[in-house]
C-alpha cells in the first residue's frame, strides 16, 4: 500500500513539474516576440504643431485632398434608427461612406452581406470594399452606428502617416497576449494593411471564419489575430499629449467620470481637442455632435490649419 | 514481483497525469484575464504596456495641466481678446444657497470665468462661494425681488466696471465671446437690453428669464431709477414678464438678438430641444411665445449661440468641451460672421503682427 501511494505522489509532483515548466517556457517564448514587435511604434501620435506650420498655403488643398477615407458601416435591420442619423449625420463628411447590412432593409440603401455574423459581416465589408475601391481609397475606417467620427480629426491625424505602410489604428484593448483595436471606437486601416488583410481572408488556417476554439470570439479581436499573421499590429491612437482620439465612451460617460474623479479638472482631463470617435450615442445626441462639433463655436477664436476641409454638398447641420 | 512493479508505474502514471491536469488548470486561472469587455481605467491608460516609453506613467486621473494649455498654442485669441477689452461685460447669476454645490459651482467652473466681473446673488451672504446676500427669502415668488435687489446691488457697486450687464441662471450656459459679437455693434449708452424675445404681453416684447438677458448700462441707470421714482413696482412675481413691462415704460429697446441669418442665439432649452424635429410637441407653449417666428431642427440655433437653459451640470462641462475644445481641424465653417468695421481698424491697427493681418483679411474675404 505505502510503496503505491509513493508512487502516485511521485507521479503527481512529476506532473506539477512538467506542467509547469512547459508553461513557462511558453510564455516566456511569446512573451519575448511580441515584445520585439510592439516597441516599433506602439503609440501613434498626431503631428506636431511646429511641423505644420512649414507647410506653404498652396500645398494645404492638395494634401488636404490626398486622404481619402472610404468608410464602412455594419448595421442591423434593429438599428435602423442610428442607422439613420449616422447617415445622416458624419458619413457625409467621408469620402465615401457605405452601409453593410445583415440583410436588405427597404427603407436604406446597403449592401446586403446575407449574414448576421459580425465577423463575416466585416470580413465580406472588407472584402467588398477592397476589390471595389482599392485604387480610389487608401484609407479605410470602420464603425459601428452608435459611434460619431469626426472624418477632419481623423485626417488631421494621419498626416504624416503613409497609406502604403501597414497602418491598424484606433482605441487599442489588450487580451492577454493579443491587443486589438476596438470596433466600438472605430478600425482604421490603411490601403496597405487591406491588401494584406485580403490575401489572408481566403486562407482559413490563418484567418478562419469560425475563430476561436471553445467560445466564438469578438470580430475585433478575429480581426487583430488575422492581421497579425499579415504582420500587421494594432497601434493606440493618441494625440500629442497622449489622450486617445478614438473614443469607445460617450462625452456625457467622460465628463460624468470626470465629475467624480477630477472634479477641479473637468473638461481639461476629459477627451482630446482632436478626438475623432465617441460611441455610444444615441440618434439625437448625433444631431447634438453635429452642431457642437461643426457650427457651435466661440467667436475670435481663430486657428492656423494645415489642411482645409470644405462643408459637404447635401448636408446641413454642419 | 513484477505485477506489483507494472502496478507502482500505472499508479505513477496516472498521478503525473492527474498532476499536470492539475497544474494546467491553476496557471490558467492564474495567467488568463479577459481584459476586454469595460473600458476601465487601465484600458484607458495607453502607457499600460509601456512604462519605459517616456519614464513614468500618465493615469487618466491625474491632469498635467501645462500639457493641456499647449493644447491650444497654434490658437489665435487675438479678436476675442481684443473684444474682452471693448466689451466689457458684468454677469450675475440667480442662484440661492441650496443650489450653490449642485449647481452655481459648475458655473463657476466654466463661463463665468469669461465675464469681466462675476458675481453670484443668493438670499443669504456667503463668504467663501463668494456671493452676494440679497436679504430677500428664496423661492419662485421672490424671482423679481431678487432681480430688482440684484440690478440694485451692481448699480451701486459696479455700474463703471462695465458696459453691459447680464443676468444668468444658474442652470443657464452663456458663451462670452458671442455675446460680445453680439453686442460690439451696439452704444451701452443706447437704452436697449437682448435675451430670447417672447411675444405676449408686452407689446415691443420681453425677455425669456431662463435664457438670460443682458441690459446696457443706460438701460441698467433707468430700470434702477424707475424703482427710486416709482415709474417700476414690483408689480408680480414673475421675474422676467415684469421686468419687461418695466422696459417698455421707461423706454428700454426690446433688441433683436438673432445673428445676421435670421437665427436665434439666446436660448431657453437645451441644444437637443431646439435641434431635434419634434422633440418640443406642438401644443407646448413656446411655439406661441416666440417674437420671432420658431423654428426646430437646424435652423433653430446660431453657430455663435450665446445662452442655452435648463443646462444640468454634467451639460455644462460638456458644452464648455464642445465649444472651446473640441473642433473639426481645418474646417471652413459654413457661417463666417464678420466683426463691425470699427472693431476690424482697430484691430488692424493694435496687431502690427502680420499673421493675423493675413488671417483677418481671409475672414473678411468670406461671405
Amino acid at each position: 500500500m505505502l510503496s503505491e501511494s509513493s508512487s502516485f505522489l511521485k507521479g503527481v509532483m512529476l506532473g506539477s513539474i512538467f506542467c509547469a515548466l512547459i508553461t513557462m517556457l511558453g510564455h516566456i517564448r511569446i512573451g519575448h516576440g511580441n515584445r520585439t514587435h510592439h516597441h516599433e511604434h506602439h503609440h501613434l501620435q498626431a503631428p506636431n504643431k511646429d511641423d505644420i506650420s512649414k507647410i506653404s498655403e498652396s500645398e494645404r488643398m492638395e494634401l488636404s485632398k490626398s486622404f481619402r477615407v472610404y468608410c464602412i458601416v455594419l448595421v442591423k435591420p434593429k438599428d435602423v434608427s442610428l442607422w439613420a442619423a449616422v447617415k445622416e449625420t458624419w458619413t457625409k463628411h467621408c469620402d465615401k461612406a457605405e452601409f453593410f447590412s445583415s440583410e436588405n432593409v427597404k427603407v436604406f440603401e446597403s449592401v446586403n452581406v446575407d449574414t448576421n455574423d459580425m465577423w463575416l459581416m466585416m470580413r465580406k465589408a472588407y472584402k467588398y470594399a477592397f476589390d471595389k475601391y482599392r485604387d480610389q481609397y487608401n484609407w479605410f475606417f470602420l464603425a459601428r452606428p452608435s459611434t460619431f467620427a469626426v472624418i477632419e480629426n481623423l485626417k488631421y491625424f494621419l498626416l504624416k502617416k503613409d497609406p502604403s505602410q501597414p497602418f491598424y489604428l484606433g482605441h487599442s484593448v489588450k487580451s492577454g497576449d493579443l491587443d486589438y483595436v476596438s470596433v466600438d471606437g472605430g478600425i482604421v486601416l490603411s490601403i496597405e494593411s487591406m491588401k494584406r488583410l485580403n490575401s489572408l481572408l481566403s486562407v482559413p488556417e490563418k484567418c478562419p471564419e469560425q475563430g476561436g476554439m471553445i467560445w466564438k470570439l469578438s470580430e475585433d479581436k478575429q480581426l487583430a489575430i488575422c492581421l497579425k499573421y499579415a504582420g500587421v499590429f494594432a497601434e493606440n491612437a493618441e494625440d500629442a499629449y497622449g489622450k486617445d482620439v478614438f473614443n469607445t465612451k460617450s462625452v456625457g460617460l467622460f465628463i460624468k467620470e470626470a465629475m467624480t474623479n477630477h472634479p477641479n479638472q473637468v473638461v481639461e482631463g476629459c477627451c482630446s481637442d482632436m478626438a475623432v470617435t465617441f460611441n455610444g450615442l444615441s440618434p439625437n445626441q448625433m444631431h447634438v455632435m453635429m452642431y457642437g462639433v461643426y457650427r457651435l463655436r466661440a467667436f475670435g477664436h481663430v486657428f492656423n490649419d494645415a489642411l482645409v476641409f470644405l462643408p459637404p454638398n447635401g448636408s446641413e447641420n454642419d | 514481483m513484477a505485477s506489483k512493479s507494472w502496478l507502482n508505474f500505472l499508479i505513477f502514471l496516472c498521478g503525473s497525469a492527474i498532476g499536470f491536469f492539475l497544474c494546467s488548470q491553476l496557471f490558467s486561472i492564474l495567467l488568463g484575464e479577459e481584459g476586454d469587455t469595460q473600458p476601465s481605467m487601465l484600458h484607458n491608460d495607453p502607457h499600460a504596456g509601456h512604462l519605459d516609453d517616456n519614464g513614468h506613467s500618465h493615469l487618466k486621473g491625474q491632469v498635467d495641466f501645462n500639457a493641456d494649455s499647449s493644447q491650444h498654442k497654434d490658437e489665435n485669441t487675438d479678436i476675442a481678446e481684443n473684444l474682452y477689452q471693448k466689451v466689457k461685460i458684468l454677469c450675475w447669476v440667480m442662484t440661492s444657497p441650496q443650489n450653490l454645490e449642485k449647481k452655481a459651482k459648475h458655473v463657476k467652473a466654466t463661463w463665468a470665468q469669461r465675464c469681466n466681473k462675476v458675481l453670484f446673488m443668493s438670499s443669504e451672504e456667503n463668504q467663501d462661494f463668494p456671493t452676494v446676500g440679497l436679504k430677500t427669502k428664496e423661492g419662485r415668488e421672490q424671482l423679481y425681488w431678487k432681480t430688482i435687489k440684484a440690478f440694485q446691488y451692481v448699480y451701486d457697486h459696479y455700474l463703471e466696471d462695465a458696459d453691459w450687464f447680464m443676468k444668468a441662471d444658474d442652470d443657464t450656459y452663456v458663451i462670452l465671446d458671442n455675446l460680445r459679437w453680439l453686442l460690439s455693434k451696439y452704444n451701452p449708452e443706447q437704452p436697449i437690453y437682448f435675451g430670447r424675445r417672447f411675444k405676449p404681453y408686452v407689446k415691443q416684447g420681453y425677455m425669456s428669464g431662463g435664457a438670460g438677458y443682458v441690459l446696457s448700462k443706460e438701460a441698467l441707470r433707468r430700470f434702477v431709477d424707475a424703482f427710486k421714482t416709482e415709474k417700476c413696482t414690483h408689480s408680480s412675481s414673475i421675474e422676467d414678464l415684469a421686468l419687461g413691462r418695466c422696459m417698455e415704460i421707461i423706454n428700454v429697446e426690446a433688441g433683436d438678438s438673432r445673428d445676421t441669418t435670421g437665427k436665434e442665439t439666446f436660448h431657453p432649452f437645451v441644444p437637443e430641444h431646439h435641434l431635434i424635429k419634434g422633440y418640443l410637441p406642438k401644443t407646448f407653449w413656446y411655439w406661441n411665445y416666440n417674437y420671432y417666428p420658431p423654428v426646430e431642427g437646424p435652423g433653430c440655433c446660431s453657430d455663435i449661440a450665446v445662452s442655452f437653459h435648463y443646462v444640468d451640470s454634467t451639460t455644462m462641462y460638456e458644452l464648455e468641451y464642445l465649444v472651446y475644445h473640441l473642433r473639426p481641424y481645418g474646417y471652413l465653417y459654413r457661417y463666417q460672421p464678420a466683426l463691425p468695421e470699427d472693431i476690424l481698424k482697430e484691430i488692424n491697427q493694435a496687431n502690427k503682427n502680420e499673421d493675423t493681418k493675413v488671417k483677418l483679411s481671409n475672414l473678411e474675404r468670406r461671405p
